[in-house]
């Protein structure tokens, strides 16, 4: 058991190390580098070799990957170009309001799925299910920076009950943000939300079709007895690896939805640093993001392991 | 003892086609179950069997509504009770003892969980007694050491355990009326035997009254007092066991029994032509119509009704049972000998072939090293001659289709080597292979639900080894797909057909013309029948004999099932844990004296006969490895010597038949202690 989480962790960073050398070496081979960039016109001669010997742009590229490995490693990202302040600065704040807003949606999101699921399973092919249904297939259809322009639209312009924009400053507390993320939240958790249940929703009616759950019946156990006992636990632990990738998503929808609210986190820094092409950060955020991936499929995988006990006792045997 | 508790009054169940349809899958069922007796309920998939003994506990599967009559439970209604009230019957008078109980216990709670479970819904035993009487439960269906047992998850028990657990979880309750759908399908023979004397011990312990419903006759014979007989949705015969099993007055259950292959009477069993009609096709007249010996036009357009004979105490749904009434028993047995022109002229030799599945470590692999001191199967020697038929039998684990795989080259070979037509060594890798070698060794699976691709029509599955190895075109290739498919008696008009539009004896004679399709020397036919139902199961073993004696074709047979077997084969290896046990002349492996092996799976098989029973001689213990040294089947052999059958590895001995015996015991001395038993 020890064993196989060891190895799982092994392999996360085994991905983490690809990841890294295909961002370096994606950035090594895009035309131009730091230095051009940020030299603009003056980019020749004396000034750009001097740039470079500042930068220690002039030493081979293996070399300048260890080094900056090394550093990720310790946790240090170096400096960003525009600014010259230490990218770990810049990240610090960033990464913490998109944590609350992935996990305020997520907070929202997964609960909400789960009882939308096991509802529309329940009462398959019945009214509640035939509403819930239509609703989340609508909600999985809209793309999330649409349903985000609508919500500002709706709620912020003609309703006018909450602000339509985000405006804080990037190192604002959690208490002077939350007022301020409800409409980003719905709109990130809607597609998500879908989603899962939809996922939810099939796995249980599955189970809820075996031989198991008839046998239970025959049993004469009661009704909800029976759902909570013999069909959740059976059905929702399929769902938890495809809850992981929903959360992996998330990310993506975050970028997209930080940009429309202008909401100062990591989504919007991807964009305004691939738009600067201040690479050292393109670079961490590459880094972080993907370590978020895989350490949130780890877990979910860990999860999966735990609670069933059939793969369990299959790895004790071995 | 005659009060009912069950009545059940024309009842009949169905769906709603696509067109707003009705369409009945039970019809007008009538019949009481009294307290005390089992019943077995007979009959082919799609007799309706299953959705009946459901309906005796007030479910109707999902899609399925009762269209009208009654279940009565002493007088109660359950089809229309509140799921309040089924709860308090279900569970606690009548229990349910379901056909896969691997899949019929929850996964993730332990088996001590789900017996409590029962307990605390229909007992008012207190925690402490219910500990106790889970033990006490899980003791009476023999299973060792209840305590460590209760801790277990289902997927930790063997298919039989399984079974016997859900036992134990029928009987918390002490219902009243226990209703077994398949309970021994899918159970090894020697293991089906034994749950099979544990629910007959049950029966006459508790008083239970008991419907069995099964596909098996044999199965059925031994433990009912009374059999029903269902026919697509109806009863066509209800009587005391003897009196249907010995002799059956409808013709479909006289043409059952005939195509049951037995182990008594060597030879192929007659088939039943064609197969039960779809739910909804037959509109007027007998539903046995189309494949009865006996129909005349009277069937045709009037149903018969089920009428009562009273010097039989048995009723029967047909016109012409009167001439049946007279038809000896012995007049049952299977008749057609099989009579195969074997050469002298070996077209397989299987030397010293051992087979691994165990995993290669990383560094293994690199050295290409496989490091296994005890395989999966070890030291077969088999030679198969032209023309021959040979079978490889033995229970699950027995390593019987390891081999077949390692033959058609799918599992490479840890040692050993095979030989094809004398001298030509058939290579480890597939890859390797000979197209010509490909093509004269084919293989048909066992369920050919799963070997058939399903977005291929029979013209396209039949055509590929035609174009793969003759490379044939166009019409050619046309004309020999109808060729082929006449041969095992489709005609062209399956051509456009897909697998889901045909029935499963159907779906298998497309494999076997897919075999014959690449002319091959040797086809391998692993389980070939067992998907099948009993009167489709003598039709293609019919056809494959008759494809044989045209084209001289080799077999190899792989099954479990002794009687089919018997039937099909001239020689027999049996196989026990990867090792042979015995191997000879089938008529002579059915005789004694034999390996101990052999006698324990000969003592377990069921005949259809209510006074032949079966002799358990050796615990059905299961073992998950063959042991380290020593004999394979040390560990439940009832014969066992001592210390030599642990630490040698037994030589063989030419029996007096002509077969080949591995046993540390002479054979004179097996001969005088099987004949003393």
């Amino acid at each position: 058991m020890l064993l196989l989480v060891l190895k799982r962790i092994l392999l996360g960073f085994i991905t983490l190390f690809i990841v890294s050398l295909i961002t370096f070496s994606g950035v090594e081979v895009l035309p131009g580098d730091a230095c051009t960039t940020y030299l603009e016109r003056e980019a020749y001669g004396a000034a750009l070799e001097a740039c470079y010997e500042r930068l220690g742009l002039n030493t081979p590229a293996y070399e300048r990957y260890i080094s900056w490995a090394a550093g990720v490693l310790q946790g240090d990202f170096g400096y960003s170009l525009s600014g010259e302040m230490r990218i770990n600065d810049v990240l610090g704040p960033r990464v913490k309001n998109s944590m609350v807003l992935a996990s305020a949606s997520i907070l929202i999101g997964i609960p909400i799925a789960l009882l939308l699921g096991i509802i529309t399973a329940l009462w398959r092919d019945k009214l509640p299910d035939i509403i819930i249904s239509t609703i989340t297939i609508f909600s999985m259809t809209i793309p999330e920076f649409i349903s985000a322009t609508l919500l500002i639209l709706i709620v912020a312009i003609w309703l006018e009950w909450l602000p339509g924009i985000v405006i804080v400053p990037t190192g604002a507390s959690i208490s002077e943000l939350l007022p301020n993320i409800i409409l980003p939240v719905i709109a990130i958790s809607m597609i998500m939300t879908a989603h899962m249940a939809r996922m939810v929703r099939s796995s249980v009616i599955q189970v809820m079709a075996s031989d198991y759950v008839q046998m239970a019946i025959l049993k004469g156990v009661p009704y909800w007895t029976m759902v909570f006992k013999h069909v959740l636990p059976n059905a929702l632990l399929p769902a938890i690896n495809v809850v992981a990738l929903t959360i992996a998503w998330l990310l993506g929808g975050v970028v997209v939805t930080e940009v429309v609210f202008n909401y100062p986190g990591l989504g919007r820094l991807v964009i305004e640093s691939i738009s600067n092409r201040d690479l050292p950060v393109v670079q961490a955020l590459a880094i972080i993001l993907a370590s978020i991936y895989v350490s949130i499929n780890l877990i979910a995988d860990l999860m999966t392991l735990m609670l069933n006990p059939r793969l369990k006792s299959l790895q004790i045997k071995k | 003892m005659d009060s009912a508790v069950q009545t059940i009054n024309n009842l009949t169940i169905g769906f709603k086609s696509q067109k707003g349809k009705q369409i009945s899958i039970l019809k007008n069922i009538s019949t009481t179950i009294k307290k005390g007796e089992t019943v077995g309920i007979v009959g082919e998939s799609g007799s309706g069997k299953s959705t009946l003994a459901l309906a005796m506990m007030g479910y109707v599967k999902h899609g399925l509504y009762t269209i009208s009559g009654e279940c009565l439970f002493h007088s109660n209604n359950l089809l229309e009770m509140k799921n309040k009230d089924l709860e308090n019957i279900r569970g606690r008078k009548i229990a349910m003892i379901p056909q896969n109980a691997g899949q019929s216990l929850t996964p993730n709670l332990k088996i001590g969980y789900q017996i409590d479970e029962a307990l605390k819904l229909h007992t008012d035993l207190k925690k402490e007694e219910r500990d106790k009487k889970i033990s006490e439960l899980l003791n009476k269906v023999r299973l060792p050491s209840p305590e460590i047992m209760a801790q277990r998850y289902p997927h930790e028990l063997s298919g039989g355990q399984q079974q016997r657990v859900a036992v134990a979880m029928a009987l918390a309750g002490n219902p009243e009326l226990l209703l077994l759908d398949e309970p021994t399908t899918g159970l090894d023979v020697t293991t089906q035997a034994h749950v099979l004397e544990l629910l007959n011990f049950i029966a006459k312990d508790t008083g239970t009254s008991m419907v069995y419903v099964s596909h098996d006759l044999g199965a059925i014979a031994q433990v009912s007092d009374r059999v029903i007989v269902m026919y697509s949705g109806e009863i066509v015969l209800d009587g005391p066991v003897r009196s249907i099993l010995k002799n059956p007055i409808h013709p479909y259950t006289f043409g059952l029994l005939k195509s049951i292959p037995k182990l008594t009477s060597p030879g192929l069993p007659d088939s039943m032509s064609g197969s039960q009609p779809q739910p909804g096709t037959i509109k007027t007249g007998c539903s046995f119509y189309e494949r009865c010996n006996l129909a005349e036009d009277k069937c045709k357009n009037n149903s018969p009704t089920l009428e009562y004979i009273d010097d039989l105490n048995t009723s029967v749904r047909c016109f012409k049972y009167k001439e049946l009434i007279n038809v000896k028993e012995t007049n049952l047995d299977s008749v057609k000998s099989i009579n195969n022109d074997v050469l002298q002229n070996e077209i397989l030799d299987i030397s010293k072939v051992s087979i691994s599945y165990a995993k290669q470590k990383f560094i293994d692999q690199l050295l290409n090293k496989i490091d296994d001191s005890n395989p999966t199967v070890q030291d077969i020697n088999i030679n198969i001659n032209k023309g021959e038929t040979l079978a490889l039998v033995g229970e699950s684990g027995s390593g019987k289709s390891t081999i077949l795989k390692s033959i058609a080259g799918l599992l490479k070979t840890k040692d050993g080597m095979i030989k094809f037509d004398k001298d030509k060594v058939l290579s480890n890798d597939l890859k390797m292979r000979d197209p010509g070698f490909l093509r004269a060794i084919q293989l048909i699976f066992q369920n050919p639900d799963e070997s058939l691709n399903p977005n291929h029509t029979v013209e396209e599955i039949v055509s590929q080894p035609l174009r793969l190895y003759f490379g044939l075109k166009g019409d050619e290739l046309k004309q020999k797909i109808i060729e082929v498919l006449e041969k095992v008696r489709l005609g062209e008009f399956y051509l456009t057909r897909y697998p889901r539009q045909l029935s499963g004896g159907e779906k298998q004679r497309v494999a076997v013309a897919r075999a014959f399709a690449a002319k091959p020397d040797i086809i391998l036919c692993d389980e070939v029948t067992s998907a099948l139902d009993v009167s489709v199961q003598a039709a293609v073993l019919n056809l494959l004999q008759e494809l044989k004696e045209d084209f001289g074709t080799t077999y190899i047979f792989v099954s479990h099932d002794l009687a089919v077997v018997r039937a099909i084969s001239d020689r027999v290896a049996v196989l026990y844990q990867g090792r042979l046990c015995e191997i000879g002349p089938s008529k002579n492996v059915y005789q004694l004296p034999s390996h101990p092996y052999t006698e324990v799976l000969l003592g377990a098989v069921l005949e259809p006969d209510p006074d032949v029973k079966p002799k358990l001689v050796a615990e059905d213990i299961v073992e998950e490895k063959p042991p380290e040294q020593g004999c394979s089947f040390q560990g439940r052999c009832p014969r066992i010597l001592g210390d030599i059958c642990k630490n040698e590895v037994p030589p063989w001995q030419i029996g007096e038949n002509g077969n080949s015996i591995r046993c540390h015991i002479k054979v004179e001395d097996l001969k005088k202690q099987q004949n003393i038993n």
